[in-house]
């Protein structure tokens, strides 16, 4: 190894946060970060006009509000963190992969569970006379 | 095969799956892949993965806060709501404050590929400013609802509520002091391949604290604003 390949030592396998790009190819790099900041600038404009709004219909807003949360994850995922689905990241990906089935586990489990105690419990005001 | 040959491999099928971009190696003719064969990835990659590691349980821990917060959300005891405290405006400027900041972390992130000092240090400057702006219009808002009467004491919504956004509040404060420890170990030790490391796993931090704002102005602002 060279003094000079200290950043990319490896040019097969990809750091998260790593470019699939060469050293010199700095227009490329640029672009990947306007791309991003733009599209996410865009999702998030979006975000914050249709909660306002009545574009789409209401009871669907917060769905609607959370697919376009999710889209702008994605989005910084890919032009930010450059976790994409090259077979150098797939380390990466599985990680993710991992991370976001515990996260679905922890906030869908929670809620689910929830929601069935909320429903299944006395309501509070006829608990306190029964106290009585 | 020639390690040089190797290296432009890049320019090759990215796609095709295996240990090498040109089919397969022969032992000991190939320099480290970290794919098991030529010996462990370098430590680059490896300090970075760790990092991706930590990040993913950071935003697990997260995800505990949102449940509750979600669970929460309904329970005000009689006290105000999200609809009548949230402030979108200011969210609106917060959440363009930490996107921009992303942007400029980024663009320092490209300075340093080119060893670019000054380009470098304007980048992290840029990100730090607006993190400190970011965190003074939070600090904003958590004083003037405490000011209201809606402090964390107040309801199990607002409980959940300081836990989950003050909790990523903190973790910009750590990462701004990150970030001025970075700006100083540049300027004194320039970049050795460590400082590189350490300014790679700082992006990856800063980057992460933006995917967390996202979940975070859409399901507790947005949403609860509105609903």
């Amino acid at each position: 190894m060279n003094a000079s390949s200290n950043t990319r030592d490896d040019q097969r396998d990809l750091a998260p946060g790593d470019e699939l790009i060469t050293d010199g190819d700095v227009a490329s790099g640029l672009l990947g970060y306007v791309i991003g900041f733009v599209l996410a600038l865009g999702l998030t404009a979006c975000s914050f006009y249709v909660a306002g709004s009545d574009l789409i219909w209401k009871p669907g807003i917060p769905t609607g509000l959370i697919v376009l949360a999710v889209a702008q994850m994605g989005v910084h995922l890919v032009f930010f963190l450059h976790i994409t689905t090259s077979p150098d990241s797939t380390n990466n990906v599985l990680a993710l992969a991992f991370g976001v089935l515990i996260v679905v586990l922890v906030i869908g489990g929670s809620l689910w569970i929830m929601a069935h105690l909320d429903h299944n419990m006395m309501p509070m005001d006829k608990l306190m006379e029964m106290q009585r | 095969m020639s390690v040089g040959a190797t290296a432009s491999g890049m320019s090759g099928d990215p796609y095709k799956l295996g240990y090498s971009h040109h089919g397969h190696l022969e032992p000991g003719t190939d320099e480290a892949t970290g794919h098991g064969e030529g010996g462990p990835a370098s430590k680059r990659i490896v300090v970075a993965y760790g990092f991706w590691i930590f990040l993913l349980s950071d935003i697990i821990m997260f995800s505990a806060f949102f449940a509750s917060y979600a669970v929460l959300s309904g329970a005000t005891a009689g006290g105000p709501t999200g609809r009548e405290l949230f402030d979108l405006p200011r969210v609106a400027i917060q959440t363009l404050c930490l996107l921009t900041s992303s942007f400029a972390c980024g663009l320092a992130a490209i300075a340093t590929r080119l060893r670019n000092h000054l380009w470098t240090q304007i980048g992290l400057l840029v990100t730090g400013l607006l993190g400190v702006v970011f965190l003074a219009l939070e600090f904003q808002e958590f004083t003037t609802m405490i000011a209201q009467g809606a402090g964390p004491s107040r309801s199990a919504f607002l409980s959940s509520f300081f836990a989950l956004v003050g909790c990523h509040g903190l973790h910009v404060t750590a990462g701004l002091l990150w970030l001025g420890t970075m700006m100083a170990q540049v300027f004194v030790k320039g970049f050795q391949p460590p400082i590189l490391r350490r300014l790679m796993c700082f992006s990856l931090f800063w980057h992460a604290l933006d995917i967390i704002w996202v979940a975070l102005f859409s399901v507790v602002y947005l949403i609860g604003a509105y609903s």
